[in-house]
């Protein structure tokens, strides 16, 4: 039976009858991944949460269905990595097929690397993510979701935002703080804030066609570049848990829209790829183009914008909802320390200054992706295909070969929020990047780095026994009565009393923090990002740090 | 800006290294041949392997090949 999008109760706010306005701390509009991820991650900070859907029921059809490892590790954080990982499928092989070949041009091997919590890629339906998403605010008191309410239009002021409200049974208004736009690549909020979305379409259509073969195939990714049953376009398969497929098939621009999924059009070009006999129910079908587009902005005032509102990529990479995620992460320990007073509004200007260069690394990458998969030239084609041609005996060129790249995290190296280092460093994690994982054992049990790190500022300290006087120690414990407190992590045998002790049993954590003899010191954003690192460790210098990170 | 790119003559004999991209297109139609000096391309691309050696390499094909196209017109 294909997927039934789960429904909701429209809700009616009693503000409807009784004509008073509303009010909040945060109002989130959209319930997508990243309306949801954004509302639970500061459901979990304890502040109070409208999320706003103007739909009640969760999203047809498997849409973002690549998790790569980063946006796992922010899930994990919000309590729900583990969940997608174990109803998550993983492919390794994958294999790239060129023409009438029957033989892939090559095949790869993208073995998990070993020694980190989370896989680097995962597939699984959206509405998964949602689903689980939705279960852990329903556990909370402090976040309402508000299920068939639309904001219709909105007034900005100093101190907050007005927002008008439609429901099934009326209009009411509310009050908030701070307003987080997670509405989607049509954003109304980011019209009404009157912002630029500029950028290029691109005049390709792509048709999804996700089934349910009655047969058994490889868990594999296979792309095909100019296949006889799709020429001179592009078509990828991978799956999805249940036992159903995704068949992603370029298009071209010139089609007509309405007789392209029908049904038994879709099923001519599954014959045609997979034989007459083939046997399969249909889950989903879709049609999509696309456009690779950046707000100028990402933060107006007391309104914020995350996700597709604020930019679009093509889907070649998986770089949709994976770095909205990313956003999120950014956003809410800033807007949490903000709204508790630990620091001002202005440190917000670096969500903005840390998200769009990610954003736009995140548009250069998969228009690359997209230039290659469909070349918009006869000598980008005669490159393309020359390439192709070439991988098929020599691995060198397989480099070259584009069919999307893993999605991987945009490091803030040049953010100002960064502590620059003073110490010499070989390797390690750069202040700016997000903290690799390793496996650590914590008292007897086995245990990862990155469950340790994040919500809120801590100090990674790598020492040998005895390397910390008393008075460094007990000026350490101090730091956690700060008013931004940071709590110690020691990957040490000279720990302090009641504090976390991790024991790197294989060692991997001091060489991916490139630590040497000497130890070392690692301050962490609540975000699991470095913000500073030290080889000696100097309570004064964390504290400047800190003051640094938070732009107080 | 430094430059990255070797600028002087740097081959011994020069005449050598010309028949072998000629020679590389002995029997191809136009179409192969195309499609060798691409592979030839990324192939000493991957071998130089600096991303500054081949754009300044880049600079010079493009801007010698718009020179002659402002001098014929």
């Amino acid at each position: 039976m294909p997927y039934v999008p789960t429904q909701y109760e429209p809700v009616v706010p009693a503000a409807v009858d009784t004509g008073t306005v509303d009010s909040t701390t945060v109002l989130v509009v959209g319930a997508g991944p990243i309306g949801l991820a954004c509302a639970l991650d500061l459901g979990l900070r304890g502040h109070s949460i409208v999320l706003l859907s103007q739909n009640s029921r969760l999203t047809d059809g498997s849409r973002a269905l690549c998790y790569a490892r980063r946006p796992l590790e922010i899930l994990d954080r919000l309590g729900l990595g583990e969940r997608m990982v174990e109803k998550g499928v993983s492919w390794n092989i994958g294999r790239v097929f060129f023409r009438d070949k029957t033989d892939p041009v090559y095949s790869f091997d993208l073995s998990p690397v070993k020694d980190q919590k989370l896989p680097g890629m995962i597939n699984i339906q959206q509405y998964y993510n949602e689903e689980y998403n939705i279960e852990a605010l329903e556990a909370l008191d402090n976040v309402d979701i508000r299920w068939g309410n639309k904001l219709t239009s909105l007034e900005e002021a100093d101190d907050g935002i007005v927002a008008t409200i439609e429901t099934a049974k009326g209009d009411y208004e509310i009050q908030a703080d701070w307003l987080i736009a997670c509405d989607g690549s049509s954003s109304s909020i980011r019209n009404m804030l009157g912002l630029n979305f500029d950028g290029e379409t691109f005049h390709d259509n792509f048709l999804i066609a996700d089934v349910k073969f009655k047969k058994e195939y490889p868990t594999e990714r296979h792309f095909w570049f100019d296949p006889p049953f799709n020429p001179a376009q592009s078509v990828l398969l991978h799956k999805q848990p249940d036992d159903v497929w995704r068949i992603d098939f370029q298009v071209g621009w010139d089609i007509d829209r309405d007789e392209i999924v029908k049904p038994e059009n879709v099923t001519l070009r599954i014959q045609a790829m997979f034989g007459d006999d083939v046997e399969f129910e249909f889950e989903w079908i879709s049609l999509y183009t696309f456009n690779c587009r950046q707000v100028d902005r990402m933060v107006q005032g007391r309104v914020v914008l995350a996700g597709d509102a604020a930019h679009i990529v093509s889907p070649f990479g998986a770089r949709g909802a994976n770095t909205g995620f990313q956003d999120t992460d950014n956003l809410a320990w800033k807007l949490d320390l903000i709204i508790n007073g630990q620091a001002n509004g202005s440190l917000l200007k670096s969500y903005d200054e840390e998200r769009s260069p990610a954003a736009r690394i995140n548009i250069l990458n998969s228009t690359r992706s997209t230039d290659f998969i469909t070349p918009k030239s006869k000598i980008s084609r005669q490159f393309r295909d020359a390439v192709l041609q070439l991988s098929s005996t020599h691995e060198f060129a397989r480099g070259f070969v584009n069919s999307g790249r893993l999605s991987l995290p945009v490091p803030y190296l040049d953010s100002p929020l960064n502590s620059p280092d003073t110490d010499e460093w070989t390797g390690g994690v750069a202040p700016g990047t997000n903290c690799t994982d390793a496996p650590v054992m914590c008292g007897n049990k086995r245990s990862w780095l990155l469950n340790h790190l994040g919500w809120e500022f801590k100090v990674l300290i790598f020492s040998g026994a005895g390397q910390f006087t008393v008075e460094q120690q007990q000026e350490l414990k101090s730091l956690a009565n700060d008013d931004i407190p940071v709590s110690c992590i020691f990957v040490s045998e000279d720990a302090l009393a009641g504090e976390t002790v991790l024991t790197d049993v294989q060692g991997l954590a001091a060489e991916r923090y490139g630590i040497g003899a000497g130890g070392g010191v690692y301050l962490i954003r609540p975000d699991q990002h470095v913000a500073a690192r030290w080889r000696e460790l100097d309570s004064g210098k964390i504290r400047d740090a800190v003051q640094r990170a938070t732009g107080n | 800006m430094t430059q990255y790119l070797c600028r002087k003559p740097n081959l011994d004999d020069f005449d050598e290294v010309y028949q072998q991209i000629v020679d590389m297109h002995v029997g191809l139609s136009e179409e192969e041949s195309q499609s060798a000096n691409a592979k030839l391309i990324f192939t000493l691309a991957n071998h130089i392997g600096d991303p500054d050696v081949i754009r300044e390499a880049a600079e010079i094909a493009r801007e010698n090949t718009l020179q002659w196209r402002d001098e014929v017109s």
